[in-house]
């Protein structure tokens, strides 16, 4: 199991190596819209719903606000 | 090899003009980005209504590093099912403090009407830049209502690679949270009694921890998309009941029993017990996200899979396209979200089956029937206006709406399942200050 994920990660990050952009092909990714989290709080707010809803939480990132709703 | 310098050099030069640093990162900024917000969010039957105003601010510091702080105040009232479900008789429950009753109507979903709470929460993350491709990240976070309490800590190590076209990223986060209900902690599988009875109860308060690691790595596919994907795994010890869940116990016409140790007149003891949970969870995630450019209009898409050894597995779907106009844009959100029941999860406990009639003993070792844990579709439908004023703000107003199904088979015959619609109302402003 070990061996079958170092070869995987070995051919993501070799895949990686052959994609991307150069640094003046950059002005599009720079654009508020096109990051991952464009807004903080839109995105604040649609966890602490669901979190309070549903069963699932957490993928994005770690830590966070605990809270008694759930 | 001239050549090569000169392609370096202008990698160099255009990075400075574009202030670009990674991907996932935000444009480089040497004032505060700040967003404030307000949302308002309100559930159908006179269930949960939240008022919810927030700030975030953030700033690139000289060194190179980042400063980012949030401040969420929630006040929230309304009524929230109590575990117990519909039945065609009457139903009168004991409130979590012990001091009063209040009584459903035949055909209702019992909710808990005494639910009134104001949270507060304080999140920081300090960004450390180690070296030209590497930062670390420190982040706090406090939440205090008036029965709990959360204490957070995280640390997050990026690493740029492959030109800056790839990021690899663990973060490790730890949580203490500690609840002290109105009431106590009620003693699991005992029974609720009668206002005025002594209550089951095993003390004032109780916690949890939660450990979370995260692993991902970030790829700027091309010009026009850049593509996520993470792993993380929690484990969550400690006490993970819901102290103000209860399940109902029925005889075999399917009432609630008022027989033998459930005779409440004699016994003080009513036909509904406390919820149980393992003390103990592990969690999963594969969470996939990509946004992609179009010629004026953004697509961002994300997919998560979810799955914990309480044999929950759920799929998220979630997309938004931002559609440019001249000068604003509108952005469209749907999200499907479907989740299986909890391994424990049971529509109710039943005398002579799980509940011993003369002791009121359980035989089960973990039930609930909270909503959350039952097998549940979620639909969200939503549009975002947002208006730039200038350059360096912004104005925007969200709507949304959200369908949550519940999936019970064991219902009975004319009772509804906790289902639930709602709208989300939010105003945000954001600017460069």
């Amino acid at each position: 199991m070990r061996l079958i994920l170092i070869c995987l990660m070995a051919v993501v990050l070799s895949s990686c190596a052959s994609m991307g952009v150069e640094p003046w092909e950059r002005d599009l990714l720079a654009k508020d819209s096109m990051q991952l989290v464009p807004n903080f709080l839109d995105n604040f707010y649609d966890e602490h719903i669901y979190f309070s809803k549903e069963a699932s939480s957490g993928g994005q990132g770690v830590g966070g606000g605990g809270c008694g709703c759930n | 090899m001239q050549l090569k310098k000169i392609k370096v050099q202008m990698s160099l030069a255009t990075c400075t003009l574009l202030q670009v640093a990674s991907p996932g990162v935000q444009a480089a900024e040497v004032d505060w980005d700040v967003e404030t917000s307000t949302l308002y969010y309100s559930e159908s039957d006179g269930r949960v209504s939240a008022f919810e105003p927030a700030i975030y601010a953030g700033k690139d510091l000289e060194d190179g590093g980042r400063l980012d702080v949030r401040l969420v105040i929630d006040v929230l009232t309304g009524a929230s099912p109590n575990g117990a479900h519909a039945s065609t008789v009457a139903q009168t429950f004991t409130t979590p403090s012990g001091n009063n009753t209040y009584t459903v109507q035949p055909g209702d979903t019992p909710l808990d009407d005494t639910f009134l709470d104001t949270r507060v929460s304080f999140g920081a993350d300090w960004t450390i830049e180690l070296d030209r491709l590497s930062r670390l990240t420190l982040g706090t976070n406090v939440s205090k209502e008036y029965d709990y309490l959360a204490l957070g800590l995280s640390a997050a190590y990026a690493r740029d690679l492959n030109n800056r076209n790839t990021t690899l990223t663990a973060s490790f986060g730890f949580n203490n949270d500690t609840i002290e209900p109105e009431g106590g902690i009620p003693t699991a599988l005992t029974p609720m009694v009668t206002q005025g009875s002594v209550a089951n109860r095993q003390g004032s308060s109780d916690d949890k921890t939660i450990s979370d690691v995260l692993f991902g790595i970030t790829q700027i596919v091309s010009r026009n998309t850049i593509v996520q994907l993470n792993y993380s795994f929690g484990q969550t010890d400690g006490y993970q009941n819901d102290a103000f869940k209860v399940l109902t116990v029925i005889d075999a016409n399917g009432l609630p029993s008022t027989t033998g140790f459930f005779d409440t007149a004699n016994t003080g003891n009513r036909a509904y017990v406390y919820e149980n949970r393992p003390d103990s969870r592990q969690r999963n995630n594969l969470y996939f996200k990509t946004a992609h450019h179009l010629q004026e209009d953004v697509i961002n898409f994300s997919y998560r899979y979810y799955w914990d050894n309480w044999d929950i597995k759920s799929h998220t779907f979630d997309l938004k396209y931002r559609y440019q106009m001249e000068e604003s844009y509108l952005q469209p959100h749907i999200r499907y979200y479907k989740q299986d029941a909890a391994e424990f999860y049971t529509h109710n406990l039943s005398v002579g089956n799980d509940v011993d009639a003369t002791t009121g003993a359980v035989s089960r070792q973990f039930a609930s029937n909270d909503y959350r844990l039952a097998e549940s579709e979620t639909v969200t439908v939503g549009l975002k206006y947002g208006l730039p004023i200038g350059d360096t703000s912004e104005f925007s107003v969200r709507g949304e709406f959200i369908r949550q199904t519940v999936n019970d088979g064991s219902v009975l015959d004319n009772e509804q399942t906790p289902d639930l619609d709602a709208i989300v109302l939010q105003l945000s402003y954001s600017l460069i200050w």
